[in-house]
């Protein structure tokens, strides 16, 4: 039993070994392939990029040195939301713009935290979060005011006092949810059977969106005939959506949480070969404003999709400059500009503008 | 009198017979939630043929539902099976497999464009090179595991970390569509066959592992290896071999899978995708009554125990369990069956109706 127990032991420790090292490897890895990326992508729009530079070098050039900012996202693998954020970061935290970036990526707090705490010794100026989870900052955000590092959060929320962060700039679920909800009342159906497919529980944007829904359907005294949680998966929706089908229940509104859910549901209704889309049977709504999912809501498949703007970049650029020029941003809390797409709406520039 | 006691302890064997079959859990759990479904809704078994949005004939129904989404399941539970019989643990690493092995089925298909008007490469190609590249992996964590004797849970622990960001890092994170319809085919319907496909992909799969058993001695060498490694090698064999061969097959299966999967959407989210599915394939192992330290296997038993799972989420689904509840519902029902399909509650089992039948004998 000893042995055994000895053995596993060591088992654990070969493993942490290996997992560090792999863990290395493959961050390694992916640091060395986005800023190739990047770059690219900065070739591509060389024209307006340089503009943009030699105005902002100017900033820095006086100051004599670049800003260091140490900015922690979560995976990329997460969604094509997040690609888009992380893209956007690093083509607008270049040395051209006077930044000397750090990035770092984790699926969980720990990974974040642990890199957090390398970033304050490493002495970076500025610190900006996309938690992974609202809980278990308090450390870092001490250590970093202590350093007289400035927090600027993105994307997602903490539970902290205000006085630990400079802003948090963040997207309104809530208010995408009503957006989409009045969309929904405009339209004026006959009747309304929604299938509603929910993201992962808990989470800041299956809450707001959710809720505006639920709310929304009991005022108007809509029928809600399958409400599911479909972790924002396609494959799960499109099983839900087929059970339903399956099932008999009517229904005429498909309320999906993300784009790639619709999609999912959509993919169920093709199979079963049930109209969808503008002037037919099933209304398609979606969340994130995928390009795929805009192109699909231009050529009248799906009939609507909110956004979820994941170009935060060029806020927390503004609330640097602010605190850099000695004065604290107007508000704590700032909201990203968002819309609701239908076909009235969309154009090509709209979705290579607005596309993920 | 003499006959009739003759012919009670016959019956008696007989169903001894039945229900010491490593079939019977499975089979009677799958059984009673038809029945259960069939009670509750008398319609559920009705099969349609109706016409998908391409005006093809496609046949649907609950039953065909279970059918096509447990294909993927199935395949898995082959290659976990045996996995868990060379090795006595588990790969749970499947899922983000999947993922890479997706992943690099569509960067073959789509070259650098993410929305390629053609394909780039034939689809066999791709599929052929996804394959590689997940038994590559497949054979990774059978050298840890083989080789480093390191616990296969722990050894596969690495890539379900891993996989995912690789398969992202595959596509330069840019999440590829193709649009080209004869790539649906693998994951839908082909046009004229109403049964979906991924139905005969898995039978294809189940054929083949089937001959595969039957002609070579893979099941023999396996489950010595399982039963006891070190005299199994004073006999010949290479344990090492056998065990990186059964992570080799798993990652064949996986390979197949991705395909099903990707080519269902045409699409790839890596973090989504065949999400937390190796735990449905353990489970198949499991309720299959196979024992998940190693060695005798029954691979019948697996198959019918991933048909279980999906027939269970399928029907959870179709009675719109509220979502939240919806793991612990599954929970319950998955504790029951494996618990009654361990092997040791079957020993249990068997001795008392034996037992029952002695005394009914006497």
């Amino acid at each position: 039993m000893r042995k055994k127990f000895v053995g596993f032991l060591l088992c654990a420790a070969m493993t942490a070994v290996l997992l560090a090292g792999c863990g290395g490897g493959s961050d390694t890895k992916k640091e060395t392939d986005a800023p190739a990326a990047a770059t690219e992508g900065t070739k591509a729009d060389e024209g307006t990029k340089a503009a943009d530079g030699e105005t902002q070098a100017a900033a820095p050039a006086a100051s004599g040195e670049m800003i260091k900012i140490g900015i922690i996202n979560n995976d990329t693998s997460e969604s094509g939301y997040r690609v888009a954020n992380d893209r956007d970061l690093r083509e607008h935290f270049t040395e051209e713009n006077g930044y000397e970036a750090t990035f770092a990526y984790g699926k969980t707090n720990d990974e974040q935290v642990a890199a957090a705490n390398k970033m304050i010794q490493d002495g970076v100026d500025y610190l900006a979060i996309a938690a992974a989870n609202t809980s278990g900052w308090d450390s870092v955000l001490q250590d970093a005011k202590d350093a007289g590092i400035r927090v600027i959060l993105y994307d997602r929320v903490i539970d902290a006092d205000e006085s630990f962060y400079a802003a948090s700039i963040v997207s309104d679920m809530a208010k995408e949810g009503e957006t989409a909800a009045n969309w929904l009342k405009d339209q004026k159906l006959d009747a309304y059977n929604i299938i509603h497919l929910q993201g992962q529980m808990g989470s800041a944007a299956q809450v707001g969106r959710s809720e505006a829904l639920i709310n929304m359907a009991d005022a108007e005294g809509w029928n809600i005939v399958t409400q599911q949680c479909a972790d924002w998966n396609a494959e799960t929706a499109q099983q839900i959506v087929q059970s339903v089908i399956d099932s008999g229940k009517d229904f005429n509104v498909i309320y999906a949480e993300n784009d790639n859910m619709a999609d999912g549901a959509v993919k169920a209704l093709d199979k079963a070969g049930i109209k969808h889309g503008v002037g037919e049977k099933v209304v398609i709504m979606g969340f994130d404003c995928n390009t795929f999912a805009l192109e699909n809501v231009m050529n009248g498949t799906w009939n609507y999709d909110g956004q979820c703007n994941p170009y935060q970049a060029e806020m927390i650029d503004e609330v640097i400059k602010t605190l850099e020029s000695g004065s604290e941003p107007a508000e704590k809390t700032i909201i990203m500009e968002e819309a609701g797409f239908d076909q009235s709406n969309v154009t090509q520039e709209v979705i290579d503008k607005f596309g993920i | 009198m003499g006959t009739n006691t003759v012919k009670k302890s016959n019956e008696g064997s007989l169903l001894m017979r039945i229900t010491r079959n490593q079939l019977f859990i499975p089979l009677a759990a799958l059984v009673l939630l038809l029945l259960f479904n069939l009670i509750l809704d008398p319609s559920s078994f009705r099969i349609t043929m109706d016409h998908n949005s391409a005006g093809n004939p496609v046949l649907s129904g609950f039953l065909i539902n279970i059918l096509d989404n447990g294909s993927e399941l199935a395949i898995l539970a082959i290659g976990m099976t045996l996995v868990t019989a060379a090795s006595g643990g588990q790969d749970i690493s499947v899922g983000a497999a999947i993922a890479i092995s997706g992943s690099v089925l569509l960067r073959v298909l789509c070259g650098s464009n993410t929305r390629p008007d053609t394909l780039q490469a034939p689809i066999i190609v791709a599929f052929l090179v996804a394959c590689v590249v997940a038994m590559l992996f497949g054979a990774f964590n059978g050298v840890l595991v083989a080789v480093f004797k390191i616990q296969p849970m722990v050894a596969t622990l690495i890539l379900y970390t891993a996989g995912r960001s690789i398969a992202s890092w595959v596509n330069n994170n840019e999440l590829p569509i193709i649009g080209e319809p004869s790539f649906g085919y693998f994951g839908n319907f082909i046009p004229g066959i109403p049964i979906p496909t991924p139905v005969f992909i898995a039978i294809a799969c189940m054929i083949l592992i089937w001959l595969v058993l039957k002609f070579t001695n893979l099941r023999l060498y396996t489950q010595s290896v399982g039963i006891n490694e070190n005299s199994s090698r004073l006999n010949g064999l290479n344990p090492t071999f056998i065990k990186i061969l059964a992570f080799v097959i798993l990652g064949l299966c996986v390979g197949v899978t991705g395909l099903i999967k990707v080519s269902r959407l045409s699409t790839i989210n890596y973090g989504v995708i065949a999400k937390d599915i190796e735990m449905d394939a353990i489970l198949a192992v499991a309720l299959g009554g196979n024992a998940l330290s190693g060695g005798k296997f029954n691979m019948a038993a697996s198959v019918v125990g991933a048909y279980v799972i999906q027939c269970l989420t399928t029907t959870l689904y179709k009675f719109n369990v509220r979502s939240d509840a919806l793991p612990a519902y599954k929970a319950v029902v998955v504790i029951l069956l494996v618990v009654l399909s361990a092997p040791i509650v079957r020993e249990k089992l068997s001795a008392l109706t034996s037992k029952a039948g002695r005394k009914e004998a006497a």
